[in-house]
């Protein structure tokens, strides 16, 4: 049979000359991405390893129930500190989200140079190191505050205010971005059925884009969950639950210092006691976990949207 | 001063007056349109009538600015950054371009439906209702009434009818653009523009769209803009033929098909380019 072929492509013979050197490229080439993928899932690995076998052991339900123990330290917790961890969440929401979302629709909706302008200079900002946004928080909100009440300047406000500050760039460009992935017909649907501008972007893009904003904003709150820095300078931190009585019903008091778990974390692993620096690594198994569960509601968050796409 | 405002009544009025009194009345009239792009001129002296309910197709190879054109009845060209437009458009008479016209009213007159089809991500009532309801109707009664009216105008309803709470993806390309459709009429505009709005279907849903157009001329005045010649030739009662940014020919779509006055058109009606 194969001497009626005149000359059959042989798939089963060794490949020569350049062929054989673009594979080996190729395989070479294939072989270095991944190690180095595997290199980096390896990172992520060890530090987890080492944080469980460090902190696991000293992880007990006294830390999310008690506050710390100042007479026996191996027996208290840090509940003020994820009580204050979740405060500022949520006040630096209060001030980051505003801005970070309406100025990505801005940036849609306006084009023109002021908006590259915002673009540019919220890139800027997001290359601002930390500690120097703690820095002017300190400068903007604690001096002043303290000036005003003779008293303390450390308190929920700075904390939130530097913490919002580092999500604006996150949430802003993420809005931006999926905002300009909701495709350009829907706008031309409603805007030629007679909708405003604003009525367009409030009922038809954001709702499509909703999924988006909501991981742009979880995987902003997972960043500023560890951020130590901005609250050297701004919270103080405090063994207690920072909370006073509105009308019999304790809220959370936001001019007085506070504490967070970063900044536990931070004090605890400097200390001298052994009962703290093991307290140390289970607060940061802690703080770990919180910023692991913003990271996957943020992915189960954009798995809702792709499928109301389809 | 006397002198001036009886000089005042300009041709283009004339010409909508006279044409208002011919047995089809004019309902958009277009006079010396000229469109730019930044720096590219895409629409050169356009003149048109559109007469009242009627199927007034515009044809052309692509690129021609049939699409511009369609696009600057209701000013969706105004979305685009760059874009200046001189000359005249009305719509019974008003002008379009007049700084006074709030194209939030305009483009309730004026619906338009586009190549492909668009829905929201909402489900198939919410599509409809949405029209009604930003222009302020809340009424649950009435907004039934115009969601089923307009279903059954765009023939859909027969098929919808049980899964009004469905998303409006779950339903095919030609039904998506028969809710399209609905969706545009829910809003009752006086004018429907078309761009191409059968190129993203297969001929059975063409057709029903096709036929569509037919019963809607009762009420409304159309325009399409199509690639595609036969579809001109079954659908619409005038036909303007556009080439590179200027309107060639423009008249009654037999006389456009069977005997072409200008070269070009007869070249691009037989099919030698396109």
């Amino acid at each position: 049979m194969s001497t009626t072929l005149s000359s059959p492509p042989n798939l089963l013979a060794k490949s020569t000359g350049n062929v054989a050197g673009r594979k080996l490229k190729n395989i070479v080439m294939l072989t270095l991405c991944i190690i180095a993928a595997g290199l980096a899932i390896l990172v992520l690995g060890l530090v987890l390893y080492f944080l469980l076998s460090k902190g696991f052991s000293s992880l007990h339900i006294r830390l999310f129930t008690q506050l710390p123990d100042n007479i026996d330290t191996s027996k208290g917790g840090m509940a003020q500190s994820i009580f204050g961890t979740l405060v500022l969440l949520g006040v630096s929401s209060a001030i980051g989200l505003p801005f970070g979302i309406l100025g990505g629709i801005y940036q849609i909706e306006a084009r023109g140079r002021f908006a590259s302008l915002v673009r540019f200079f919220t890139d800027v900002l997001n290359g601002i190191p930390s500690i120097v946004i703690g820095i002017f928080a300190y400068a903007a909100v604690v001096f002043p505050l303290a000036q005003r009440t003779h008293g303390q300047g450390f308190s929920a406000y700075a904390g939130g205010f530097a913490l919002g500050i580092l999500m604006i760039p996150t949430v802003m460009r993420t809005t931006e971005e999926i905002l300009r992935l909701v495709p350009f017909p829907l706008r031309e649907a409603s805007l030629g059925l007679g909708a405003t501008r604003w009525r367009t972007m409030w009922s038809v893009v954001l709702p499509a884009a909703r999924g988006g904003i909501i991981t742009g904003v979880m995987l902003a709150l997972a960043r500023i969950a560890g951020e130590t820095a901005p609250l050297l300078f701004t919270i103080f931190g405090n063994q207690l639950f920072a909370t006073h009585k509105v009308a019999g019903v304790s809220v959370p008091t936001l001019t007085a210092p506070i504490d967070a778990l970063p900044l536990r974390i931070y004090n605890y692993s400097q200390d001298v006691d052994p009962n703290h620096n093991a307290q140390a690594w289970a607060g940061a198994v802690v703080l770990i976990t919180l910023i692991l569960v913003l990271s996957i509601a943020a992915r189960f968050a954009t798995r809702g949207n792709m499928q109301e796409e389809k | 001063m006397a002198d001036v405002t009886t000089q005042k009544p300009t041709s283009l009025q004339d010409l909508a007056r006279a044409q208002t009194s011919a047995p089809t009345a004019t309902k958009i009239l277009a006079e010396n349109v000229d469109f730019y792009y930044s720096a590219f001129h895409a629409l050169k002296t356009i003149n048109i009538v559109i007469p009242d309910r009627q199927v007034t197709a515009l044809i052309g190879p692509s690129g021609c600015g049939k699409s511009t054109f369609l696009r600057t009845l209701n000013r969706m060209n105004d979305l685009i950054d760059g874009t200046r437009l001189t000359g005249k458009i009305t719509l019974d008479g008003e002008d379009l371009y007049d700084k006074r016209v709030d194209v939030v009213d305009l483009r309730k007159r004026v619906g338009m439906v586009f190549q492909k089809p668009n829905p929201f991500p909402m489900s198939i009532y919410d599509n409809i209702a949405y029209g009604p309801r930003i222009h302020g109707l809340t009424n649950r009664k009435k907004l039934n009434e115009i969601v089923e009216r307009t279903l059954r105008g765009s023939a859909l309803w027969e098929e919808v009818k049980d899964k009004l709470k469905a998303s409006a993806f779950a339903l095919s390309g030609g039904q998506q653009q028969r809710l399209c459709i609905a969706r545009t009429l829910a809003v009752e505009p006086e004018v429907i523009l078309m761009d191409e709005p059968c190129s993203a279907l297969d001929p059975n849903s063409t057709f029903r769209i096709e036929q569509l157009m037919e019963d809607l001329k009762k009420d409304y005045t159309i325009v399409i803009v199509t690639h595609n010649m036969q579809q001109a030739a079954r659908v619409s009662q005038r036909t303007g033929f556009f080439l590179r940014g200027e309107m060639k020919e423009f008249g009654d779509t037999d006389q456009i098909f069977t005997s072409p006055k200008q070269k070009d058109t007869e070249d691009y009606v037989s099919g030698k380019f396109g």
